[in-house]
């Protein structure tokens, strides 16, 4: 339960990171620990007290493996991060070529 | 032996792949962007057409990617609301493409932006097959990633600035959405679309349920720009290109956003009467919020940009009615928003070719220097301003019919204030941008290249006589189809497995 708990906190963590941070890179951040605390939480779900790899084998019953689907699915969801992450960074260095600053109350060109 | 379902893959791979050889060899042989964008597109357009037919014919298609049978493996699914979404979204995408064909020449490399383009098609053409869940996360992000690069296309300030805002708020709403499937794959321990609504069924709806349409509610709103979550759209809808503000505000926030949350809401956990409630509420606010934002605007696009949010409202309030003929109006008022829509920010694409503005203040007296122009545009702006004879109208008065009937009386008054502020805001930009007399930066303007003129006149024709679909042969080959698909409600797993 405990683990679940410090998930939330990861996760509150990067929403506030997210919302109040006025740095560029520091919102990039916030947001790389939001997804990773997301993909903590799905790792954790397969995880079982004792639990074994699920690999089948003619000596060992089919008892308390670990459930693998998560873990596939966790892969996939960090390499997502990943190219999300990349394009933002890419898109943090070409604002700090066009503006000359990282803080997002000096680059308000848009309003209405 | 070609059998029916070997039609579904063909959505994803014609993109795909296209993308794939045009960022391939695209550099170096300048022509071939162009020629493969426009003829994938055109194939997608063909086989989505087919798709129609054969639900007609054979009804309901399941396809077993690698040959792992469902649940087991990933499904795709074709059905009625299915074949609606595909048409909605490969018509439109092929006559944009037909009009980025001219206007992108104003940008250097091409080809990124093509490969870019049917990378996002890829998406949007998989989040509508795809009958699984996290393979419908995949999609989703794919479309959405290439979106963003795609709103930062002109690495200008206040496009990278959009960009990075859009950017920013879709990945919080990704992450939101991941953690509803994470907590719908806990409680039913599978991922396949038609296997959970049938666990559902039998573990029925605990608060974990409450939990994880909350959750829906806050990605896929924040991704369809439902009001609360909306502060994104106009910024990154007029940043983007023409052809992609058409895109993005035509059909990707439609798939994103409305489709993922119809398909999630009515087929896998249920539609109960809270929900139907809170989506007609949020309808209705962002219908009012987005036309009174949009009326005061100068900038073109960023005006278009609040009717978009403004009409995605009649969407959600017709779809959150929830009787088959609320329904109705809300998915024919998606297709028909899709084409009107996409013609005004590609009117606004071929003024901004010609004078290089948006601003609504220089402009003036267009309507003789750009005919063709200035005609479609007359006839998208009565379209979505709800004037008989053209689509929009019948969308909308189904919709406030469908309110009259489930006796929602305010609702259905608010839709019709709705409307006329539609009209108002429309007339203004006529009057400016069209009907004054012609000012400086006008005066040399000229009309627009061949492809982009032929591109506006086909969403034009589109636009007067897509009002036809409501006759009734017609209406029961295609919307009807789609309507059936949503009300069958959770009997959608019944359905997927006797399918196989």
């Amino acid at each position: 339960m405990i683990l679940y708990l410090l998930c939330l906190v990861l996760f509150s963590l990067g929403i506030y990171c997210t919302v109040r941070k006025r740095n560029i890179i520091k919102i990039i951040v916030g947001i790389m620990i939001l997804e990773y605390s997301v993909n903590l939480f799905f790792a954790l779900i397969a995880y079982k007290e004792n639990g074994r790899a699920p690999i089948y084998s003619e000596t060992q019953d089919i008892l308390n493996m670990v459930d693998p689907l998560p873990h596939a699915l966790v892969l996939t969801a960090i390499v997502i991060g990943l190219a999300t992450t990349a394009l933002l960074v890419a898109i943090a260095i070409k604002i700090y070529e066009k503006y000359g600053t990282f803080d997002i109350t000096k680059i308000r060109e848009l309003r209405g | 032996m070609i059998r029916p379902y070997d039609i579904i893959p063909f959505f994803v791979i014609i993109p795909l792949g296209g993308a794939f050889i045009i960022s391939l060899i695209g550099k170096k042989v300048k022509w071939f962007p162009d020629v493969a964008g426009t003829f994938a597109t055109l194939a997608l357009m063909i086989i989505s057409v087919l798709s129609v037919w054969i639900v007609n014919k054979y009804g309901m298609q399941v396809y077993n990617v690698g040959g792992w049978k469902i649940p087991l493996g990933i499904g795709m699914v074709l059905d009625g609301f299915t074949c609606f979404m595909l048409v909605t979204v490969n018509l439109v995408a092929f006559l944009i493409t037909l009009f980025s064909v001219n206007y992108m020449n104003r940008y250097t490399s091409k080809w990124l932006f093509y490969a870019l383009f049917l990378l996002m098609l890829t998406g949007m053409n998989g989040v509508i097959v795809t009958g699984d869940m996290f393979n419908l996360f995949v999609f989703l992000e794919i479309a959405s990633v290439s979106s963003f690069a795609l709103v930062a296309f002109g690495t200008e300030k206040y496009e990278l600035e959009a960009a990075f805002k859009y950017a920013i708020m879709s990945s919080v709403g990704s992450a939101f959405i991941l953690l509803g499937i994470i907590f719908l794959y806990s409680y039913t321990s599978t991922l396949n679309m038609a296997d959970m609504a049938g666990v559902l069924m039998q573990k029925g709806q605990g608060n974990i349920i409450l939990l994880v349409s909350v959750l829906f509610l806050m990605g896929f709103g924040l991704k369809a720009a439902l009001v609360p979550f909306h502060a994104w759209l106009p910024d990154a809808h007029p940043s983007a290109p023409a052809p992609i503000s058409a895109m993005l505000s035509g059909i990707l926030i439609k798939t994103l956003g409305i489709y993922t949350l119809c398909r999630l809401f009515f087929n896998v956990l249920g539609a109960t009467q809270p929900i139907l409630s809170i989506l007609m509420f949020m309808g209705i606010l962002s219908m009012l919020a987005g036309v009174f934002l949009a009326i005061g605007q100068w900038d073109f696009k960023r005006l278009l940009a609040y009717h978009s949010i403004s009409q995605i409202g009649y969407v959600v309030l017709g779809i959150g009615i929830g009787t088959p003929l609320g329904i109705l109006g809300g998915l024919f008022h998606l297709f028909n928003h899709s084409i009107f829509k996409s013609l005004l920010f590609l009117n606004s694409g071929a003024i901004e070719y010609a004078i290089e503005t948006r601003d609504l203040k220089l402009m003036g007296g267009l309507s003789e220097k750009m005919p063709i122009t200035s005609k479609t545009s007359l006839i998208a702006s009565l379209s979505i301003a709800g004037i008989p004879p053209f689509n929009g109208f019948w969308s909308k008065l189904i919709i406030i019919a469908a309110c009259v009937q489930a006796e929602h009386y305010i609702y259905a008054a608010l839709a019709i204030v709705g409307s006329i502020l539609t009209l108002a805001s429309f007339m203004k930009v006529q009057k400016y941008a069209f009907y004054e007399k012609v000012q400086e930066l006008t005066a040399k303007a000229k009309e627009a290249p061949v492809f982009m003129c032929v591109s506006m006149i086909l969403f034009a024709i589109l636009c007067a006589f897509t009002g036809l679909l409501l006759a009734p042969t017609v209406k029961g080959l295609f919307l009807d189809l789609s309507v059936k698909a949503l009300t069958v409600g959770t009997g959608y797993a019944r359905l997927v497995f006797g399918a196989l």
